[in-house]
């Protein structure tokens, strides 16, 4: 029995964030469905046991338990740091600029992708609903104006935090894989640094492993 | 030579890194941005932050945004002086505060910031308080501060027994929800309460907050 284990969906972006990260160091791990349509992320035991504000993912390492995606992420970089691809720098002003771009996924690109998705991916997949048009009208140029600052930081890096893929870049994909089915692929095609940067990331073979959870569960 | 701090010293980001510099005994300069005459939303500072936003770091040829990765650098840079925030030396201890740090981040902050916007910092720019915004944040947060409760119940500080990092994120915001109405959702959760009490009462803290008012 693996000592690592993600519990979450692989439909969940936070999940797939988590998933992202542990193909990306090739780490042995067990997945464990938690089956969000029957709310059993939000009963006594996983509230109890994994995550007391009732959200996907929770992890395990041998008897540590964490929540919060990008808080597991971060263990994972950390903690593994010698295994698989390079997630953080060790050097501390690579990894301080790398920070800003992770704070700027979380506090500046996210609040909006997530209010996208939910309209544009989620309403309509998991509840048949159609998409509040006003919601979706107010993000959009919202999320142009963020997309705008970071073409010009792509066209000076090649990567968000620097020359390297890390943590930075990793935690925008699941969210950038949901709006590239949407009408909102439009802002990242006609952006061309950011187009090239998406095109780069999401087809990296630990990303790849990680959606193909969705075709198997 | 000191690190410079751009911001101003009622603005809830810049007083989060400013607790985190006078918890570690950092040197500092805080050097004053106009916002009202839009100072960060124009050349030279959107060079600093393309965001137009406060606070930046500047620290010798380092330039950094966002409070939260400010604070992330200074720690670090800091780590053998001043108080522990990060627990670096403990690694199940660093990695609770991570978590709870992102607990403030993704969960805490986004329902109690636009209660603050509505009830302090709209107000002060001549904005009426929207009560359908504070009324839809009230849920979301009375349910967090629940979780808070039953966290703090268990233990004195959010990571643990200690004082951390985590704590230190919520300061600001705490500290203008607190003038608000909505405050007897704090005051009628004890625990809450205690560790409000306990963390507002910090000499870090102290040293900032008669600044930390919006007229």
């Amino acid at each position: 029995m693996a000592a690592i284990k993600v519990h979450g969906s692989p439909l969940s972006t936070n999940t797939l964030r988590v998933l992202a990260t542990v193909y990306e160091k090739e780490l042995d791990h067990e997945f464990v469905l938690v089956d969000m349509s029957i709310g059993e992320h939000k009963k006594e035991h996983f509230l109890s046991t994994h995550n007391p504000f009732g959200q996907v993912p929770a992890f395990e390492d041998g008897d540590l338990k964490l929540f919060e995606s990008r808080a597991i992420t971060r263990y994972i970089a950390c903690e593994y740091a010698d295994k698989g691809t390079q997630l953080i720098y060790q050097d501390s002003k690579k990894m301080a600029i790398t920070s800003v771009w992770m704070e700027v996924e979380g506090q500046q690109y996210e609040q909006i992708a997530a209010k996208l998705a939910w309209e544009l991916v989620y309403k309509p997949l998991l509840l048949g609903m159609s998409a509040d048009k006003a919601i979706v009208e107010e993000n959009e140029p919202k999320l142009a104006k963020v997309l705008d600052i970071y073409e010009s930081r792509l066209a000076q890096s090649k990567y968000l935090g620097g020359d390297c893929f890390t943590l930075a870049d990793l935690h925008h994909l699941p969210t950038l894989h949901y709006l590239f089915g949407t009408q909102v692929k439009k802002l990242f095609d006609s952006r061309p640094h950011v187009s090239a940067w998406i095109a780069d990331i999401t087809a990296r073979p630990a990303w790849l492993k990680a959606l193909a959870l969705q075709s198997q569960e | 030579m000191a690190m410079k701090l751009y911001g101003v010293p009622m603005s809830t980001c810049t007083t989060r890194v400013m607790a985190c510099l006078h918890e570690k005994g950092a040197d500092f300069e805080l050097v004053p941005v106009n916002l009202g005459t839009g100072e960060h939303k124009q050349p030279p500072f959107l060079s600093k932050n393309p965001f137009g936003q406060i606070p930046v770091l500047e620290d010798g040829d380092l330039t950094l945004f966002e409070s939260r990765a400010i604070t992330a650098y200074v720690a670090e840079k800091c780590k053998e002086t001043g108080t522990d925030l990060m627990r670096h030396k403990n690694p199940k201890e660093a990695v609770m505060v991570k978590v709870w740090m992102e607990v403030e981040s993704q969960t805490f902050n986004p329902a109690i910031s636009p209660v603050v916007m509505e009830y302090v910092i709209g107000p002060s720019m001549g904005k009426k308080t929207e009560q359908a915004v504070v009324d839809a944040c009230m849920g979301k947060l009375g349910k967090v501060l629940d979780v808070y409760e039953s966290r703090l119940s268990m233990c004195k500080y959010l990571a643990g027994d200690f004082y951390s990092m985590a704590d230190l994120h919520h300061l600001p915001f705490m500290h203008y929800f607190m003038t608000t109405p909505c405050a007897s959702m704090v005051k009628d959760r004890p625990h809450v309460m205690a560790w409000w009490q306990d963390i507002s009462s910090r000499p870090a803290f102290k040293k900032m907050v008669g600044a930390m008012t919006f007229g």
